[in-house]
């Protein structure tokens, strides 16, 4: 009967998420284990590759490189994306349609395609403007834009922009404040998720750094991995792990904030105290 | 066809549906309390009570939807207790969100009936037929999205009715919708049950609802039945302090209980249990019982009080009075109620009717 | 009024357009013209004339084989990575929804979703190449893992790897779906006399399959289009389109002649175009019904 659909439910989750969570892990646990091998067969675990990470000049910079890349694209990104989307939705809403279409579409491009049509854009700014790293951004602004845009339209989709800008502005606030003050306060968690997703993002890209020849995070890393696996291993570790990291920390501040600001009510569709399935 | 009148002299068909001490907890908190209950066949019986106090969760109990940790549920002399949800012949219809939406109306209707492997071209028929006892003939091909929500209540009600089961149960069906639409669609809900006659258990919230469709009330609160019998009763004789309360405005005016009468502002009134003990209490008193004089010489004293509001609603107005040391409330026609006007200096009359008495400091239901 | 233009859409709108005029402008730059450049420049030689020349590239075998062999590996991986990412969001919805689990697992899908390339295929090499930790573990017990050659750094292993994140995509896409069934759904089929073959039959299984083949099409360009993963794992010869396009980004061959790497790429964007576009038509049906 009920108890025993329950009971078979309740098995089945269990199996699949330690099949799932095992397959997910191992991966991750045997780059830690590697990164942690000692010299010989039997060696005790050490740390040494993860302490000789700051004596690769070269990898070191481009940590920092990739650090300073997720910075600049997560502030382009909010810079070009949340006056727009407010702007159009107190403005033109019939524009929602086609601006969701173009942030959607780095989904449909692939990024190598993107590159082939870039590779003279890239090459023209390198001999005339500069040919630093820092101009990946540029394009990882646009392969952030799917990501960031369905983060930062939730957020936009479940406060009322439109009345709380024209209360803002009936009391006699500019736009900045009714920006600044009104509105990011109240989709926080979604602007702190669009950036984050958009550092993860950044210091996950190889493909871009690679073929327009840049020495970024992950460039360097497959670079020494030739040379010294186990330090490279534990570079990117240490990269999932930041992401990781910062995602649940967002994840849980969020859902913090989500409790302090919701008014208890009954939501119509947990009316019913069934199971869910 | 039956000659269908709401008080219920209409041939009746449907099984009777019996519950026996049924008792539900979750994580440590008691939802139902040892509920007895037994409608008679084609009876409409509403369970009334504020969320929380398990109306919803004997309904499930007895559609089967959950199991229960104590009781028993018997349909039509079948103890099906121990019988899934799916075997139970029961109709239901949800508060909200039930109807599938890939199907249009004529499909969630006809989907029972396909479940029980009636045949395509019979199953169109009844279908059919079935929307037009609800007054949807023209919408059979339309989806969920749209139509309105009162038209998707009135698809849910058909599709529930489609399988000819043997109780109908309605979870709070008309609390999602807008209060004109509510008013309309209950009566088309009351006049559906008594033209197909199936024994019906009705869950609300909203008392107005239980007592103008129902044929008998049952009033819960924390998992317990506080009383249950005719809409008059309910509303006339309440039982309890809580259900004077929930059913009705009432006004809680404080006062001494002596010697099997309670003494409010100088007025004795009879009592409900005139073995209640002495001392101080709080007489609930219905605003029909309050009358206010306005002419003649209006001395101070503990039944003056001055008129603040007067809310118009429609044959009868409600005043409200202020007393110095809290408000009362009066309900008279409208005709009465032309000179009191707010400023108005009034001396209250409680008719003498037997009142209910409450003793603790807080009121039973918040406002 | 009387019958005249209407004011609102005279003078105000053209003020309107300026605030999206930034991003329209930024998005043009660097979205729009390179792929009109790809376009383009498909049709164009290596002294800028207008020729169908570089189209002759598409009927050579080893590029026909290298569309052959992306198109399969993206399916494969589409499929595997769509039904087992649908097996686990189906474990992760029946649970608390605001629960640890759940929190957990849609911030690691959000990480893992887009993690690749370098990183991920160091993970597997740690983990199931010749001295990996899963081959020597199973080694240890006499399991061998390659009785032929080592698959790793082929098309197969290509499949085993790219799950990885194929199964976070899957659940990022699909979970909003499951959630989207509502349990009264469940319970009225119930009511009315259905167990749960009847209601996956008649019920979530025609409201999912939209989604669920939509988010396999979205599996299936997310596949097709990774780079990489595959640069890092395939040391010998480019067997996919994408890897095609960087070897010809990197040479000397690829660099005189852009032509050619053009054709390629526009060849790219019609199949993902035509995948994303079925994907956007079903996720409207999707929305419809489960929102």
């Amino acid at each position: 009967m009920r108890r025993t659909k329950r009971l078979k439910l309740q098995v089945f989750r269990a199996v699949v998420f330690v099949v799932f969570g095992a397959f997910f892990l191992v991966p991750i646990l045997a780059m830690f284990e590697f990164s942690t091998r000692g010299r010989g067969i039997s060696a005790p675990r050490t740390l040494a590759a993860w302490q000789s990470i700051i004596t690769y000049p070269d990898l070191v910079g481009a940590i920092i490189a990739s650090l300073e890349l997720a910075a600049i694209t997560a502030a382009g990104m909010l810079l070009l994306l949340l006056p727009t989307m407010i702007w159009t939705r107190l403005r033109l809403p019939r524009l929602t349609r086609a601006i969701e279409f173009i942030c959607l579409l780095p989904l449909t491009i692939p990024a190598i395609v993107l590159i082939v049509g870039l590779f003279p854009m890239y090459g023209w700014l390198a001999n005339n403007f500069s040919d630093s790293i820092l101009t990946l951004a540029f394009s990882y602004v646009i392969l952030v834009l799917p990501y960031a845009y369905r983060s930062l339209d939730a957020g936009l989709s479940a406060i009322d922009v439109k009345t709380l800008s024209e209360a803002a502005r009936s009391l006699g606030a500019g736009w900045p404040t009714v920006i600044l003050r009104v509105i990011v306060p109240n989709i926080s968690t979604a602007l702190l998720n669009a950036m984050l997703l958009s550092v993860a993002l950044v210091l996950g890209e190889y493909t871009f750094a690679n073929l327009l020849a840049y020495l970024n995070l992950q460039v360097a890393v497959a670079q020494l991995g030739r040379a010294n696996a186990g330090v490279s291993i534990a570079v990117a570790v240490a990269s999932l792990l930041f992401a990781f990291v910062l995602l649940m920390v967002i994840s849980i501040a969020g859902r913090r904030r989500q409790a302090s600001l919701t008014v208890a009510g009954t939501d119509p569709q947990y009316l019913t105290a069934g199971q869910r399935t | 066809m039956h000659s269908a009148s709401s008080s219920g002299t209409a041939a009746r068909s449907g099984v009777e549906v019996r519950l026996e001490e049924l008792r539900r907890r979750y994580s440590g908190v008691t939802a139902l309390d040892g509920l007895s209950l037994t409608l008679a066949p084609g009876e409409l019986v509403a369970l009334l009570g504020p969320s929380g106090c398990g109306k919803t969760t004997a309904l499930r109990l007895v559609a089967g939807l959950e199991e229960a940790n104590g009781g028993r549920v018997v349909i039509g002399g079948e103890d099906v207790t121990n019988v899934p949800a799916n075997k139970r012949e029961i109709g239901m219809v949800f508060q909200a969100y039930s109807l599938f939406p890939h199907m249009t109306a004529i499909q969630n209707v006809a989907f029972g009936m396909q479940l029980h492997k009636v045949g395509a071209s019979e199953r169109r028929q009844r279908a059919g037929k079935m929307l037009e006892l609800v007054g949807l003939s023209g919408h059979a091909n339309k989806f969920a999205h749209q139509m309105s929500g009162g038209q998707q209540q009135r698809v849910a009600l058909a599709r529930a009715l489609a399988i000819e089961p043997k109780v109908l149960l309605l979870d709070e069906p008309l609390s999602a919708l807008d209060a004109r639409v509510r008013a309309r669609l209950r009566d088309e809900i009351r006049r559906v049950q008594l033209e197909v006659g199936t024994t019906t258990l009705f869950v609300t919230h909203d008392q107005e609802e239980a007592l103008a469709i129902a044929d008998r009330v049952g009033v819960m609160n924390a998992g317990r039945l506080e009383q249950l019998g005719p809409p008059t009763s309910i509303y006339s004789r309440p039982a309890t302090a809580f259900v004077a309360e929930f059913v009705g405005l009432t006004n809680r005016l404080p006062g001494v209980v002596k010697g099997g009468e309670v003494d409010v502002r100088g007025t004795r009134l009879p009592l409900v249990k005139p073995d209640t003990s002495d001392g101080p209490a709080i007489a609930l008193v219905r605003p029909e019982a309050v009358s206010l004089v306005v002419d003649g010489e209006i001395v101070p004293g503990p039944l003056v009080g001055t008129v603040i509001a007067t809310a118009f609603l429609g044959a009868t107005s409600r005043v409200t009075v202020d007393m110095g040391d809290g408000t009362v409330l009066a309900q008279m026609p409208t005709s009465e109620a032309g000179a009191l006007t707010a400023g108005t200096r009034v001396r209250l009359a409680l008719r003498k009717d037997p009142v209910l008495i409450a003793r603790d400091e807080k009121a039973t239901t918040e406002a | 009024m009387t019958a005249g233009r209407p004011i609102e859409g005279g003078r105000r709108l053209p003020l309107h357009w300026v605030g999206v005029l930034p991003f329209m402008v930024y998005v043009g730059l660097f979205l729009i013209l390179p792929t009109v450049i790809v376009g383009i420049g498909a049709f164009l030689d290596k002294n800028g004339n207008v020729t169908l020349s570089n189209f002759g590239m598409l009927s050579q075998p080893y590029v026909v084989r290298s569309f052959v062999q992306s198109v399969f590996l993206s399916v494969v991986s589409a499929l595997v990575g769509a039904f087992a990412g649908a097996v686990f969001a189906y474990a992760v919805v029946t649970g608390n929804p605001d629960g640890f689990l759940r929190r957990i697992v849609t911030s690691a899908s959000g990480v893992l979703a887009q993690f690749g390339g370098v990183t991920l295929a160091f993970a597997f090499i740690a983990t199931i190449a010749l001295d990996g930790f899963v081959t020597v573990w199973l080694r240890d017990r006499g399991i061998n893992i390659y009785p032929g050659q080592i698959w790793l750094f082929d098309l197969p292993g290509l499949v085993l790897v790219y799950t990885y994140f194929q199964i976070p995509l899957m659940v990022l896409v699909f979970l909003p779906a499951l959630d989207g069934i509502r349990p009264q759904w469940r319970e009225a089929t119930e009511s009315l006399g259905g167990g749960s073959w009847h209601y996956w039959r008649y019920v979530a299984g025609p409201l999912l399959a939209p989604a669920f083949l939509g988010a396999t099409l979205l599996l299936f360009a997310n596949s097709f289009s990774a780079y990489a993963t595959a640069n890092a794992l395939i040391n010998q010869g480019s067997p996919l389109v994408t890897l095609l396009i960087g070897g010809l980004l990197q040479s000397e061959v690829g660099l005189s002649d852009p032509g050619q790497a053009k054709v390629l790429a526009l060849g790219m964007i019609v199949i993902v175009s035509i995948v994303m576009t079925s994907y956007a038509l079903l996720q409207r049906r999707t929305s419809r019904w489960l929102q």
